[in-house]
């Protein structure tokens, strides 16, 4: 496969505040990539970069082999979906999704047919001659994807399009976006701060923090093979503490020398340590590696979420069998689910 | 309970119209339809009608309200797209520079403007240091046109400007995401969209505008006659009866024309009519 989009030292500031800074990115044809980070992480300025919204203070920007950094908006064959919609409140739905047609000065009959097809693959046939500000909000979403795709894009850049939706909604309308991608074969790019949505849609996740890209990879890398701290805390819950690689496959956490799978840093070399808590045990007390008082415990419907106190650090636990509060327990993590992960640079924590 | 509340402090208001609104409207409409013997008649309305002085003066009116109207809205419109592309702090500053005139007192600025325009004036002097000929506009018609506009331009950049930068900047971005260039953006989504601002600017300049009197005395010399200034001389002249058919005529216009605008507008941006 083919890069479709390619993003070559991109930086761009506002009023003197960085939000991105040298950003390197190579879209494939076809795929379904999330940018996914915290609110300000420069995600969505990414979006509107490939959209044309915004140029970039420096850097390139390609569509195949391109350079597109001086055409603007309306002549790029890319498509937006804006996190508030941005229909258009004085046309019907029909005229809405006709819009781009129209400007295209596409014949009568073919804007009917399009139009139809598009409202059919996104479940509102009938609703032509609605008004947009009678619809519901995953209506409204509904014609919003409608109109995008009704320009027949190459590539279609989503902006957090199901921020707006209830829980329900938003689970529906995931696997009917997937679907639409994997049907009509186009690339979407999408951008959001729910890291479940990123891990459940996409074929590439790219974590984002502070204008930087912090890791690109498949949502399983990313989930389990998280390469810094930042990746492991965003991406699902994690206990992160300081260790100590005292050689190969051996770290020392709260003073204790603990089996790891990990290899290749230097001798004493001061690592974050990353365990997901669903990955701590809880054994009985002198069995464990470490000992602790559970000093919390939440009923989360399929487990149950504790914390463990030890050794003056607070363990978030994820585990079938309930301990109740008071409890005197041992923590023991298998080898093989002990990240260790090299200090981030600092210029990543930098504001 | 609640309502009741409401209707009491409404109280003060309701005093204030029923004194100074209502009665006066009845009285107009009453003199309107009698002569001097209190006798039911429909000659003032037909006077009003058919003199020729009268329809040349609301011929004039007209042509002046719309032109005044029209010149307002072209440069008030860009200008209003302009203000909202700049920073807030700016865009503050500039919307307060054409706000400030309103401050002063609005006889005072015409009289302002007519020390400008004067044969001898600001304006003419000016021109003559720079050795180019003099013009003549103090009490022209183009006198009067400039009063109005200088006077009434706030009133149609206010409205528009409100329109504009609450139009979702998203909006613009969709039209261009789409193909659409900046021209057809503009007449496909941002004008149809600041309609109701511009219905409602041209609504408050429009109406004034065709009841104005004293702009034209200021700023004509007496020389040409505006509906207004007939329907003030014929009350200064004692004439009452006369005076009232030709204010309910003009108050026939000033209503036609709010129904109009306010069908184009749809109600919203704030017409004269609920």
């Amino acid at each position: 496969m083919k890069d479709i989009i390619t993003l070559k030292d991109i930086a761009v500031s506002f009023d003197g505040e960085t939000i991105l800074d040298g950003l390197n990115l190579s879209i494939r044809d076809g795929e379904f990539v999330t940018l996914l980070g915290p609110s300000g992480c420069g995600k969505t300025t990414t979006l509107r970069i490939i959209a044309g919204f915004v140029t970039p203070d420096r850097g390139d920007v390609f569509f195949g082999d391109q350079r597109v950094n001086n055409v603007p908006a309306h002549k790029r064959h890319v498509n937006t979906i804006f996190q508030r919609y941005a229909l258009f409140p004085h046309m019907n739905v029909f005229e809405n999704v006709a819009f781009g047609m129209r400007v295209q000065k596409k014949g009568k009959d073919e804007i009917k047919k399009t139009v139809e097809e598009m409202l059919a693959l996104v479940n509102l046939k009938g609703y032509e001659k609605r008004h947009v500000s009678t619809l519901s909000g995953g209506q409204q979403q509904r014609v919003a994807i409608a109109r995008a795709l009704a320009n027949k894009p190459t590539v279609l850049l989503l902006d957090e399009p199901l921020a707006a939706l209830d829980l329900k909604l938003r689970k529906e309308m995931q696997v009917e976006l997937k679907n639409i991608q994997k049907s009509l074969g186009i690339t979407f790019i999408y951008v959001t701060h729910d890291q479940e949505e990123a891990l459940t849609m996409s074929d590439t996740v790219v974590v984002m923090d502070h204008g930087r890209i912090q890791q690109i990879g498949t949502p399983m890398d990313i989930y389990n093979e998280p390469q810094n701290a930042f990746v492991a805390d965003f991406i699902g819950e994690s206990n992160i503490f300081d260790g100590v690689m005292r050689e190969d496959r051996v770290v020392e956490y709260f003073g204790k020398i603990i089996p790891c799978v990990d290899s290749g840093f230097a001798k004493d070399e001061l690592v974050d340590v990353v365990i997901r808590p669903e990955d701590v045990e809880l054994v009985a007390p002198e069995k464990g590696q470490l000992c602790g008082t559970v000093t919390s415990l939440i009923f989360k419907g399929v487990h149950y979420e504790m914390n463990v106190e030890a050794c003056g650090f607070s363990w978030l636990v994820h585990s079938t069998k309930m301990e109740p509060v008071g409890t005197e327990v041992g923590i023991c993590v298998d080898p093989e689910n002990i990240q260790i992960m090299r200090k981030q640079e600092a210029v990543c924590h930098d504001e | 309970m609640t309502n009741k509340k409401n209707t009491l402090l409404a109280g003060p208001y309701l005093i204030w119209a029923v004194g100074f609104i209502v009665l006066p409207l009845f009285m107009i409409v009453y003199y309107a339809f009698t002569d001097k013997q209190n006798r039911f008649t429909f000659d003032n309305i037909v006077a009003a009608v058919s003199d020729p002085a009268n329809l040349k003066a609301l011929g004039m009116t007209l042509l002046l309200a719309a032109l005044a109207t029209a010149i307002c809205l072209v440069l008030a419109y860009p200008l209003a797209l302009c203000l909202t592309k700049l920073r807030l702090k700016r865009k503050n500053s500039i919307i307060f520079l054409f706000i400030l005139p309103m401050w002063m007192n609005f006889m005072l600025q015409m009289v302002a403007i007519n020390v400008i325009v004067e044969d001898n004036g600001v304006l003419n002097s000016l021109l003559t240091a720079l050795g180019l000929p003099t013009v003549h506009i103090a009490n022209t018609f183009g006198a009067i046109l400039l009063g109005m506009v200088y006077d009434y331009f706030p009133f149609m950049l206010l409205p528009i400007f409100n329109n504009v930068s609450c139009l979702d900047k998203d909006l613009i971005n969709a039209s261009h995401d789409l193909g659409a260039n900046g021209i057809s953006t503009f007449f496909k989504v941002t004008l149809p969209l600041t309609l109701p601002g511009v219905v409602s600017g041209i609504t408050m300049v429009f109406m004034p505008a065709i009841s104005d009197f004293a702009i034209a005395e200021m700023l004509g010399g007496g020389k040409i006659m505006l509906i207004g200034n007939v329907v003030e001389q014929s009350f200064n002249k004692g004439q009452y009866h006369q005076g009232s058919g030709l204010a309910l005529l003009l108050m026939v216009f000033v209503l036609v024309s709010s129904f109009i605008t306010d069908k184009d507008g749809e109600g919203e941006g704030g017409t004269l009519l609920p």
